[in-house]
């Protein structure tokens, strides 16, 4: 049985559930409007290039706009803290993954949590780069577009695979898909996952910066 | 005790064997907390940028390798790649009708003596040229050596007549959107097809079945799918993509500011 939710533990301020949502939907565009531009199977069903192609380029263009606003968010920074910084215990998840050990200590975020969110975010910056450097043929000598095609097409086939790891993962362990659902997660599932997140320290934390905030 | 997946591994500090690949992401990281640790993510971000930018330049380099890799490929699997060997297919509607030899019609007119209406069979009945050469997609990719078979335009205008006025031809299709144009000169070229069949089959559907334009010597968006109307008109009328930018003389390597080698 679930525990009431008093007993649950807060994990995602509505901010970032918000910045995610917004992100997911614009990355899903994306994709599927990228495989009806270039997989000819889905091409065919589609068709309506112009219009597929306009959205395409829109979602693109705002794909990093939700995170941007979403760094007026505390929790967000706080977050994204977290994710960028490796400590010893990363060094040891990861060498347990290569091991297929199941002895894997994490904080908030594990190792391939943190791989993850930087790898996408640094893809997204350069499929951004290369896709504004297609559309708008006229900034870049002609070189530089077959160079800026040759990335933005084999970086896509990249982030579909790393993003259908993504979803894999995500589709395999409801309770994290509630955390990032609801805002909070169970406290055997914190146990069991992120055995060294000091939780009840950083909410503590949190719940005084804002305070001291108003 | 030996690692069950074996890969390369270093002793680290503690005498245990240790993967190069996390050495070197967690390289300089000990004796840190949650929030002091290793800016790994930082690293990440902007090494991903490096080699993005790095990925363009090589660009042109990379993309010629995987060319010469992709065109021995006889399985078709290379099409699957990005980038890779085969035709794309682009329409700019959500369905299109399907045409043959019952409903089929091709209309010439505008500035002509008299206006003319030929059936699938009136087509086929008449004098065909076959030309063979690569077909190039101002989106980049190329097809090697692709064959056409159909009557030369020219031939078609002269059976309607054109009249002093006209100095364009507008290239009008059943899809119910697309549109084309070329200059009277350009239009009288022989290698300028009104196909019949592609590929030694007759023009399949996707491919603008049962009877598409074909410029040679152009990008094949001038090459129009699902023809089924060309009027003679006083001036060029620009086309269905020429609206948003591309070149109305998109002669191969010299047009909308690419350098492929000509095709025609």
């Amino acid at each position: 049985m679930r525990p009431p939710a008093e007993e649950r533990i807060p994990r995602f301020a509505r901010a970032e559930r918000w910045v995610h949502r917004a992100t997911a939907v614009l990355m899903v565009v994306c994709l599927v409007t990228a495989l009806a531009l270039y997989y000819p199977p889905i091409s065919q069903l589609v068709g309506r290039r112009r219009p597929v192609a306009v959205v395409h380029e829109w979602c693109g263009l705002l794909l990093p706009v939700p995170l941007l606003l979403g760094l007026a968010s505390r929790a967000l920074r706080a977050d994204l803290g977290r994710l960028n910084r490796f400590t010893p215990r990363d060094r040891v998840w990861l060498r347990a993954v290569l091991r297929r050990s199941y002895r894997r200590p994490a904080g908030k975020f594990n190792a391939g949590q943190k791989l993850y969110a930087a790898w996408i975010a640094g893809a997204v910056l350069v499929m951004l780069g290369t896709g504004l450097l297609m559309w708008f043929t006229h900034l870049a000598p002609l070189v530089w577009r077959t160079g800026a095609t040759f990335v933005h097409d084999w970086l896509a086939v990249a982030v579909a695979v790393v993003v259908g790891g993504h979803l894999y993962l995500a589709a395999r362990d409801p309770e994290a898909r509630r955390g990032m659902r609801t805002g909070s997660v169970d406290p055997l599932w914190v146990a069991r996952e992120h055995p060294d997140w000091d939780h009840r320290a950083e909410n503590a934390a949190q719940a005084q910066a804002d305070r001291n905030a108003r | 005790m030996a690692p069950p997946y074996p890969h390369r591994c270093l002793r680290n500090a503690d005498g245990r064997r240790e993967s190069l690949a996390i050495r070197a992401l967690t390289w300089s990281n000990r004796g840190v907390s949650e929030n002091s640790g290793t800016p790994v993510g930082r690293r990440v971000v902007l090494g991903m940028l490096g080699l993005g930018a790095a990925a363009v330049a090589a660009g042109p380099y990379l993309q010629r390798a995987v060319d010469s890799v992709t065109s021995k490929d006889p399985t078709g699997l290379s099409d699957l790649l990005p980038g890779g060997g085969g035709f794309r297919y682009y329409s700019v509607v959500g369905s299109v009708p399907e045409r043959g030899p019952e409903d089929y019609t091709l209309t010439v007119n505008g500035l002509v003596d008299r206006a003319v209406t030929f059936r699938l069979a009136d087509l086929q009945a008449m004098e065909q040229t076959r030309i063979v050469h690569d077909v190039q997609c101002v989106t980049g990719w190329r097809v090697a050596g692709v064959p056409f078979e159909g009557v030369r335009l020219s031939a078609l205008l002269d059976a309607a007549g054109v009249q002093p006025a006209a100095t364009a031809v507008r290239f009008g299709c059943f899809d119910g959107s697309y549109s084309e144009s070329l200059t009277l000169d350009q239009a009288r070229r022989d290698d300028v097809l009104v196909a019949l069949r592609m590929e030694d089959r007759p023009v399949s559907h996707e491919h603008g079945g049962p009877v598409r334009l074909y410029v040679a010597p152009m990008y094949f968006y001038k090459s129009a799918k699902w023809l089924d109307t060309v009027t003679l008109t006083p001036s060029v009328q620009r086309g269905y993509w020429e609206h948003y930018g591309y070149d109305v003389d998109a002669w191969v390597g010299r047009s909308n500011g690419r350098d492929d080698a000509p095709t025609g």
